[in-house]
């Protein structure tokens, strides 16, 4: 959970960022909007019990991102390709993997990272295994002990 | 410098504007509904992201331009998570996958659609 202060002044930024009007009404209701989230955002988590903290190593995720970025571009070039064959290259396959890390935050990005990818849907997510569902066999196994998985493990705060 | 962003932005926009419609194709071609998702990710990566990547590129140094940044944070972010509840959801509700390699030689024949 982020500390109340930080997340009152963030939540003002994204208002600002998106009136981009600048009238003291405005600006004012929005920092008493952004305020009322914080209180009662602060009330649910109390109600929810469930303050889990996410742990991530920033530094790793600014390079990651790029990363998944280029992967993106590949695969989608590549399932682009297959669209356009006449033939239809595909071979769809369904296949169940164990991902290495532990956290949720990070198996969260793994499996919304195979997701994004096109060619690769992660259909059922629990801990220590993934259920992905790929356009071709390759992909398919290409998933285990991927550049992916040792990516996001990396990620994790050891 | 306004010329090369000018074309610059031409070029993504044109990008995006295929890649939604190869997404589309993929759409009808392929055989059935998890096959069918994959192609729609094309148009939600490729083709969302050269459209948001020409407009800002079109904006320039304004408002716009954040704003579309929280768009494709928000795409980026929104697509997989509704792609995975999607194909979840039809697994469960037992909608077998079509799958190995027989697909590949020939097209699936109408009954089977």
């Amino acid at each position: 959970m982020v500390r109340p202060p930080v997340a009152v002044v963030a939540l003002f930024v994204f208002w600002l960022l998106l009136s981009g009007m600048p009238v003291p009404f405005l600006v004012l209701s929005g920092l008493g909007c952004s305020i009322a989230v914080v209180l009662l955002a602060g009330r649910l988590n109390r109600v929810a019990d469930e303050c889990n903290p996410v742990r991530l190593v920033w530094a790793k995720l600014a390079s990651y991102c790029p990363w998944l970025v280029k992967e993106i571009v590949l695969a989608a070039w590549d399932v682009s390709k297959r669209i356009l064959n006449p033939r239809l290259p595909i071979s769809p396959t369904l296949v169940e993997f164990c991902p290495s890390q532990k956290t949720d935050a990070a198996l969260t990005i793994h499996a919304n990272s195979i997701t994004l990818t096109p060619g690769t849907i992660s259909v059922e997510v629990e801990h220590g295994r993934f259920l992905v569902h790929a356009l071709t066999e390759e992909g398919a196994l290409s998933l285990a002990g991927s550049e992916m998985n040792r990516r996001c493990s990396e990620l994790e705060d050891a | 410098m306004e010329i090369l962003t000018t074309v610059l932005s031409w070029v993504f926009l044109a990008c995006g504007a295929f890649f939604c419609l190869l997404g589309g194709i993929g759409l009808i071609r392929m055989p059935d509904f998890y096959t069918r998702m994959h192609a729609a990710s094309v148009t939600e990566t490729l083709g969302a992201g050269s459209l948001l990547l020409g407009l800002m590129l079109h904006a320039g140094f304004s408002l716009v331009t954040v704003k579309l940044a929280m768009i494709g944070v928000l795409i980026f972010l929104a697509s997989p998570t509704a792609s995975h509840a999607l194909a979840k959801a039809a697994l469960l509700s037992g909608l077998r996958p079509l799958l190995g390699k027989e697909l590949s030689s020939r097209e699936v024949p109408p009954s089977k659609r």
